[in-house]
């Protein structure tokens, strides 16, 4: 299955900007070991996966009566902190699961990918 | 012998098929297409199917394997219906109905229910559904008796199952025995959700008896079979020697007229005594650990304290008011308070109880145990208009039931001229 995995939140990590430079490499340390866990779990796959901009550089487009409107910041709360996603091929909830723990402790939100013609 | 040469009874032969494969022939299909959305409905099917044909055409040399195949076939017509409803019927010449097996994991040699039993209890479901598909999955109890034991209606029960079985499809739980790092939190949870069946079950209260000592006595068979199957786990050896010797008193918990009796009037000849040896066999091979498992081998020590005291008099309170402490302690909970200011009461007096109590009364506010407690208490201190006052307090706060009109009966028994302190 994929499985869109959303980086919404902090959790109990500092807020990533308020962390030295050290504690942020040993943050970037962690997303590797990820990378390489992924790459070792067999039938297990990173697809894509970025970084994303601070909530302030996020921007919403809606459209309502036909009219395109660009508003700034995000749009749902949940939203507020994404910094970050994955996309990533695995057979099962918990083998993502039990790999997720690799990463720093963020809150994340874990969404099965459908197929829409299915 | 006459009797052998009797052909065996179709119905009789699938209802013992039903009781001791049931898991085993769900959590193969579950392993073989990937599908516990689909699989128990069409296990059902094919049961309800078998009686049928085993009647008209013979019973089948292997029974669980007729069973298997059938209901094997019909999760793959479910799924090829699901691909016609999609408009993608041209795709099934091609497509592989089943899911590419799986490399083998740990425990792919082991029992199919185990892996079935941690799927019902998956930490994603709600821990309300949990114990509910723990009873369906592992041992088939019929949606009715679920539904009674939790007192809500089949039709909820149902559509509640459906949705935690259609969850597990979609958010692809794994059919695994989890990874050994993470039994202690697995084993956990499956072992919450047991004893959640079980005391749902075990509290008293009207309705049909049978139906939910029925639901009871399965939900210590699942534990049974939990602790038997993962044989490493303390929480589980615990959990099943605790609900084993709280069953083993059930006769006596009723009386003929159906009201409660008390543990210190209940007629020690009713308790299942090879059960209470079985427990006390699964508590005396544990060791004192922490956590949840400790909880509940506290709790199993209690329970065992009782169980061996010949008479109520014999009773060693003082070892089960030391026992409450030490669980007191680890889990702060009110509710083992309340249990313990009974034992400090048998072993230092009433007074010495209440005192116990009072902290209790502050973090249980409105509880009827705490008052009802309070009254039996004050009544042992021969303070008669106290315990009227507790008592009634109590009798406003309890829902009916057996236990309020236990209450109502001991309030009634004060009134009695010249009834007794006890």
């Amino acid at each position: 299955m994929k499985y869109l995995v959303l980086l919404i939140g902090d959790g109990e990590m500092a807020p990533w900007d308020s962390l030295t430079p050290e504690e942020q490499g040993a943050g970037m340390q962690k997303f590797e070991e990820f990378d390489a866990a992924c790459r070792a779990r067999a039938g297990v796959e990173i697809l894509g996966g970025e970084a994303l901009g601070s909530p302030d550089t996020a921007t919403v487009m809606r459209t309502r009566g036909g009219q395109v409107a660009l508003t700034e910041g995000p749009y749902a709360e949940a939203l507020e902190g994404l910094g970050g996603f994955y996309l990533i091929e695995s057979p099962d909830l918990d083998t993502l699961v039990d790999l997720l723990r690799v990463l720093p402790a963020f809150d994340m939100q874990i969404a099965p990918v459908i197929d829409p013609y299915a | 012998m006459v009797q052998s040469l009797r052909a065996p009874d179709p119905g009789e032969v699938l209802a013992q098929v039903c009781r001791e494969d049931w898991g085993r022939l769900l959590g193969h299909l579950i392993r073989r297409h990937g599908r516990p959305d689909l699989a128990e409905d069409a296990l059902a099917e094919a049961i309800a199917s078998a009686y049928g044909q085993w009647s008209a055409a013979g019973i089948p040399a292997v029974p669980p394997a007729w069973l298997s195949h059938v209901a094997s076939r019909r999760v793959l017509d479910a799924i090829r219906h699901e691909r016609t409803l999609a408009g993608k019927a041209h795709l099934l010449a091609t497509a592989d109905p089943a899911p590419a097996p799986a490399e083998a994991m740990p425990g792919a040699d082991t029992d199919d229910r185990l892996p079935l039993l941690f799927m019902a209890t998956h930490p994603a479901l709600a821990p309300e559904i949990r114990p509910a598909l723990a009873l369906r999955f592992v041992l088939g109890v019929p949606t009715r008796d679920i539904a009674a034991l939790f007192l809500v209606p089949e039709a909820t029960m149902a559509a509640r199952l459906t949705r935690a079985k259609k969850r597990l499809r979609t958010i692809g739980a794994a059919f695994a025995v989890p990874d050994p790092q993470r039994w202690p939190q697995r084993c956990d949870d499956v072992a919450r959700a047991i004893y959640l069946a079980f005391t749902a079950g075990y509290a008293p209260r009207d309705g049909p008896e049978v139906v939910h000592v029925r639901a009871t006595s399965e939900a210590v068979r699942l534990a049974d079979l939990a602790a038997d199957l993962m044989t490493d786990s303390p929480v589980l050896a615990a959990l099943s020697a605790l609900l084993t010797l709280h069953d083993a008193r059930r006769d006596a918990r009723t009386g003929a007229d159906g009201a409660l009796v008390r543990l210190a009037d209940q007629d020690r000849t009713r308790w299942n005594h090879s059960q209470i040896r079985a427990g006390l066999a699964r508590l005396t091979a544990l060791t004192p650990t922490t956590g949840y498992a400790e909880e509940l081998r506290l709790q199993a020590l209690i329970a065992a304290f009782h169980a061996s005291a010949a008479t109520s008099a014999d009773t060693d309170w003082v070892a089960i008011a030391r026992t409450y402490a030490r669980l007191e302690e680890l889990t702060g909970s009110p509710v083992v308070r309340l249990n313990r200011a009974v034992a400090v009461a048998e072993v230092a007096g009433a007074m010495a109880g209440l005192d116990v109590l009072r902290a209790a009364a502050d973090q249980l506010p409105g509880h009827h145990r705490v008052a009802a407690v309070r009254a039996e208490l004050l009544r042992r201190e021969g303070d008669r208009q106290g315990a009227r006052a507790a008592y009634d307090e109590a009798l406003t706060a309890c829902p009916d039931g057996p236990e309020r009109r236990h209450l109502q009966a001991r309030r009634d028994s004060l009134e009695t001229p010249g009834a007794g302190t006890r």
